[in-house]
């Protein structure tokens, strides 16, 4: 019994002799926190599995970032905050120079990690989530909400719904309902509906639907009473399916349903079959399908058999979700190493890189994203870098675009940014940055 | 051989009294303290193996402490009072979400009364009392319902605390001081002026914590109420025969427990955390609480703290070994193991000594005085 | 004002619903009944039925079979798989833990749910597989009487359906045959049993099995409902109220314990959750259960408990 005791002793020791750091190398250590496991898996495998196919395809073909290869090491968080947390002690110190950034997907965990990736000095790439506050780099120097935050999303979807009625001024009097996942990463977007609701004179109603999401029947009945205009999803994992078809139950038509990128994949449409069909949901800059990159990746990843996902998965939504991810990632190290040199980099540095990234329609184009993503410029003050977006539309088979390109309005977002993040800097002391003396 | 008490002779009630009568547990119990305090935060201090980067104090050592602090408080209660509990993470978030409103300010307006009550910003250690103190007010309340409903059905009932608090404070954004996301920061961790915000200052804070409220528990259950407590458990109707009021002693038991959970649980978000969400005080918690009083042992304090390793523990290295020994696989096979072998240990250990490690323990001992001679 | 024809509609949808959150419910009581052991992996086998149900018949559709025969040939394998889960089940675990407190087998049966979840979605996948057994669209019954008509969704009539039977099916099993009497002798009093020459391990199986074919049944209406994934564990915590307000040991109690649940929680939702912000049904069904217990210890068809000396 006590030699259980010591060997209970023994191994929590050597727990402790696994954390310390691996042996330097020309390498450059990228954590990858995901969950494959869980509630949120369905949605969170596809993901992982975008982000893990693109480093390997940055290795297997580039051999690295200008010669600096990448160490990958995935963790799985369980979409737990404290799982998550642990995941980012573990990881971020390891490689010779530590973690290069951290990727959460997941707004719980990076609304814990905000604090700590900031003494830590790690940056915290947030794409299309997180924190919609923290597009203010002067404040959150080390969060990079890319492409878009909850509350540029809101807008877009705002705009969508004004072209399909006819006008931002035929807004007016009618009733938008949001469908949320009642958690930070659903209760986001509503200060941002209600300042559009007060600005366009639309009647906003917001639904939360308690995690998971298995059992909406009485949201849905009160829809069906209520008969809003339109339904903002604000889902995630099984919500989203079941909301489509509880949707379909009560005859509300899904055409007037609008989910948020996180509720616009595959998984949350082939559960409900035929009953999926109309549905829409906006687009995180890109959508599903192949372009010029998944050619790479299926050369130099799938046919040496390196590959982490289902062949036939490749190119859904999610997946390339997490490439676009991965890529802004790496180039963000690229960036950082014109000014620093070409050898495995520090957090800090890498930070530099991705507050000065800069993507241009050409560079996009010679990497093979071509279609999926627009021009995205980074600077202090605006950490986010691009706010566009398209709606897409499940037609049953796949997702089909079915609108041009949507900016969202800065000049409704940015009150709001300015007025919260200022709140955060004021409740944790922090000095704002000048941005205008950043280069 | 060295676990001999022979020679210890007791010439007063006092020493006949004692927390540790032996004197080996007496040097053990020193020598874990003196590493505990003295030993880790020297290590630390000159990143000595195994704490040259604070992967196991941040990771590890730090919710190893809260938690285990948090399973004294369960432990009080379905280990010592007998009634089973599946709510504590509803009161690791009442202590967590009531030290934030006092930590940061409380002010209700009262309109129709043309009145507001403001109670200033509090020092964060009054702040973290408070909020276990909240929790056992809360705690008695729901604990009323346990004179009357027993067992299983109880276990139940107490879930209507945890889903109704989940609740609470997602939805009425008093608590979170009107986030927009409804998540809330920790204010800074300010003590007498003394900032604690390194990973061994936090580690240093929560140490102390444990072993205050240990020390303070361990003294309790020995004392009156402990015993009431005990007899509630063994046989409620016989214990009101002999006079002992199930009502005050129940109630007792919720409150005290209640109290040391919200302590904990105010921990775990102020220095643990930094930034929390009701989510992480879901009903996941409060089996895992559950798990620790269980696996460690009902009705012990060392159980509560061996218990809360092994559930804490566990998973973390059931995850790293894999990758550490470079096995090729992938991260969901390894998640799925990790929860087959979990799943199987518990239940190993349960029917193994269904009594838990406190009870390995005490036969350890046992074995260990007749070491090497057992005849 | 609340119209009549809304408040209809919630109420039968909550008690459709409700008939749903028992086929989960009924699992829980048959083990709960025949050996003491609260079986919180109730959802896990749920899950692991539906895996091994949906998993089966894809694979045996794109063998080539025909709809009809891959859904008997899948819903055959799901029944061997839960039968080989019972077996192991009552062989490793609850055997061995025989006379032990209701706590100690409670948790060991949160570990046998760890292993079945790992179990289950290594060797099945964790992704959302689709299920359609039953139409999922619904009826508008009395379109001349209320404005839009009363919704009933298809689903939930198959449920019920579903349900009566399963009840009746288990009613006439504990009554008339001979392994349902043995079964209500072990539940009665084990070791009682066991004197009288009843094999009791072979009846913890049988129960076991029971329950896994319940946890099929449930899986099999629930998949259509949300397609075959992990959060359908989540089930568990929604069929707990309803068995404790119908009493542990009670099969009628877990289906009025699952109407008063279904009808309650979603009329809350519906016309208090909207004026106090929403999301209230999760803890409205447990406020509901500890209200009933308060009056009734033991849930309203629960064995009563008796304490002496």
């Amino acid at each position: 019994m006590l030699r259980n005791k010591l060997m209970l002793a023994a191994a929590i020791l050597s727990g402790g002799a696994f954390a310390s750091p691996a042996a330097a190398q020309n390498e450059q250590f990228i954590p990858i926190l995901s969950y494959r496991t869980g509630a949120y898996a369905v949605n969170g495998v596809p993901y992982a599995n975008g982000v893990a196919d693109y480093y390997n395809l940055v290795n297997e073909r580039d051999g690295g970032i200008n010669g600096v290869k990448l160490l990958v090491e995935e963790c799985e968080t369980g979409y737990a905050t404290d799982k998550g947390v642990e995941c980012y002690e573990r990881l971020k110190g390891k490689g010779p120079t530590g973690a290069a950034f951290i990727n959460p997907l997941s707004t719980g965990i990076t609304f814990a990690l905000t604090e700590k990736t900031t003494t830590d000095k790690i940056p915290i790439i947030t794409m299309g989530y997180g924190r919609a506050d923290s597009k203010n780099g002067a404040v959150f120097a080390y969060n990079f909400p890319l492409l878009g935050t909850y509350w540029s999303a809101a807008d877009i979807a705002i705009q969508h719904i004004a072209k399909e009625v006819g006008g931002v001024d035929k807004l007016k009097g009618k009733k938008i309902s949001l469908l949320f996942h009642d958690s930070p990463y659903g209760k986001e977007p509503i200060p941002m509906l209600q300042v559009l609701a007060k600005k366009h004179g639309f009647e906003f109603t917001p639904i939360p639907v308690t995690h998971p999401g298995v059992e909406q029947k009485s949201q849905w009945l009160a829809i069906r009473q209520n008969r809003p205009d339109y339904v903002l999803v604000w889902g995630w994992g099984v919500m989203n399916g079941t909301a489509v078809k509880e949707a379909a139950a009560v005859a509300y038509p899904r055409e007037k349903m609008i989910g948020v990128w996180w509720s616009g994949a595959e998984p949350d449409v082939t559960p409900a079959g035929d009953q999926a069909t109309g549905y829409k949901a906006l687009m995180l800059q890109h959508g599903a399908g192949k372009f010029p990159v998944h050619a790479d990746i299926e050369k130099h990843v799938y046919a040496k058999g390196k590959g982490a996902s289902e062949p036939g998965k490749v190119g859904e939504v999610l997946y390339n979700r997490g490439m676009v991810n991965a890529m802004l990632g790496v180039e963000a190290i690229r960036k950082a190493q014109e000014k620093f040199g070409k050898k495995p980099l520090t957090g800090e540095q890498v930070r530099w890189g991705l507050e000065n990234l800069n993507l241009s329609e050409a560079r996009i184009k010679e990497m093979g994203f071509e279609g999926m993503l627009k021009p995205i410029k980074i600077s202090c003050s605006d950490h986010e870098g691009a706010r566009d977006g398209r709606v897409q539309q499940w037609d049953g088979k796949g997702w089909k675009i079915i609108s041009d390109w949507y900016t969202a309005n800065q000049s409704d977002t940015e009150p709001l940014v300015n007025d919260i993040s200022a709140k955060y800097a004021a409740e944790k002391n922090i000095q704002p940055r000048d941005c205008s003396k950043e280069s | 051989m060295l676990y001999r008490e022979a020679g210890q002779f007791k010439t007063t009630y006092a020493e006949d009294m004692a927390i540790f009568p032996i004197r080996q547990d007496r040097i053990a119990l020193g020598i874990l303290l003196g590493i505990a305090f003295i030993g880790v935060p020297l290590l630390a201090d000159f990143d000595i193996w195994p704490f040259g980067s604070d992967y196991l104090l941040r990771a590890i050592l730090l919710p190893f402490l809260i938690l285990a602090l948090a399973a004294i408080g369960v432990n009080i209660l379905v280990g010592y009072c007998g009634q089973i509990s599946l709510g504590s993470g509803a009161f690791m978030a009442i202590g967590a979400y009531s030290a934030y409103k006092l930590g940061t300010g409380v002010h209700i307006p009262l309109t129709w009364l043309d009145f507001a009550i403001s109670i200033p910003p509090l020092p964060v250690l009054l702040a973290i009392l408070l909020g276990g103190l909240t929790a056992a007010v809360v705690g008695i309340l729901f604990g009323i319902p346990s004179l009357r409903i027993k067992g299983l059905y109880l276990a139940v009932a107490t879930l209507a605390a945890q889903f109704f608090f989940d609740w609470v404070f997602l939805r009425v954004s008093w608590f979170t001081n009107y986030a927009p996301s409804g998540s809330v920061n920790a204010p800074t961790l300010d003590f007498f002026g003394l900032n604690v915000g390194t990973p061994i200052e936090r580690y240093m804070l929560c140490l102390i914590f444990v072993t205050a409220f240990a020390v303070l528990v361990k003294n309790l259950v020995r004392g009156n109420l402990g015993r009431q407590w005990m007899a509630i458990r063994d046989m409620d109707i016989a214990a009101e025969l002999i006079g002992i009021r199930p009502l005050y002693a129940k109630l007792t038991a919720f409150a005290v427990s209640s109290f040391i959970i919200g302590v904990a649980g105010a921990l775990w978000a102020f220095v643990y955390l930094g930034s929390w969400e009701p989510l992480a005080f879901s009903i996941d918690r409060s089996l895992q609480l559950l798990f620790m009083v269980i696996i460690g042992g009902l009705g012990s304090i060392m159980g509560s703290f061996v218990g809360a390793a092994f559930i804490l523990i566990l998973p973390i290295l059931l995850n790293l070994i894999p990758t550490q020994l470079g096995v090729p696989l992938s991260t969901e096979t390894i998640t799925h193991l990790e929860f087959i072998i979990f799943g199987s240990l518990i239940c190993f250990l349960l029917i193994k000594e269904p009594h838990g490690f406190a009870r390995l323990i005490s036969i350890g001992k046992e074995k260990l005085r007749l070491w090497p001679f057992p005849y | 004002m609340i119209a009549l024809g809304q408040f209809l509609e919630v109420l039968i949808g909550g008690l459709m619903s409700g008939v749903l959150y028992s086929l989960v419910a009924l699992g829980f009581v048959l083990i709960f009944k025949a050996s003491g052991v609260f079986n919180f992996a109730q959802g896990a086998m749920v899950l692991l039925a539906g895996l091994a149900l949906v998993r089966s018949l894809d694979l045996l559709v794109a063998w080539g079979f025909p709809v009809w025969a891959a859904i008997i040939l899948g819903i055959g394998f799901a029944a061997v798989i839960m039968a080989i889960t019972a077996w192991l089940i009552e062989r490793f675990v609850i055997g061995p833990l025989v006379n032990q407190d209701a706590l100690t087998l409670f948790m060991s049966t949160i570990g046998v749910t760890f292993i079945l979840e790992g179990a289950a979605q290594m060797i099945f996948g964790s992704d959302a597989y689709p299920l359609r057994l039953f139409p999922t669209d619904a009826w508008f019954l009395f379109e001349n009487l209320f404005p839009g008509g009363i919704l009933v969704n298809k689903l939930d009539v198959w449920g019920g359906f579903i349900a009566g039977i399963l009840v009746a099916g288990l009613a006439i099993f504990f009554e008339r045959t001979k392994t349902g009497r043995a079964l209500r002798a072990v539940a009665d009093d084990h070791l009682a049993a066991q004197s009288v020459g009843i094999p009791i391990s072979w009846i913890w199986f049988v129960v076991w099995l029971a329950a896994g074919l319940v946890a099929l049944v449930a899986a099999t209406v629930w998949g259509t409902k949300l397609g075959v994934q992990f959060s359908i564990t989540f089930l568990a915590l929604k069929a707990l109220p309803v068995l404790i307000i119908g009493g542990l040991t009670s099969i009628p109690g877990a289906i009025v314990g699952g109407l008063i649940v279904g009808a309650g929680e979603k009329i809350a939702e519906v016309f208090l959750g909207s004026h106090i912000g929403g999301g209230i049904e999760y803890w409205f069904a447990y406020v509901l259960a500890l209200a009933v217990l308060l009056v009734r210890p033991q849930g309203l068809f629960g064995e009563r408990i008796i304490e002496r000396i």
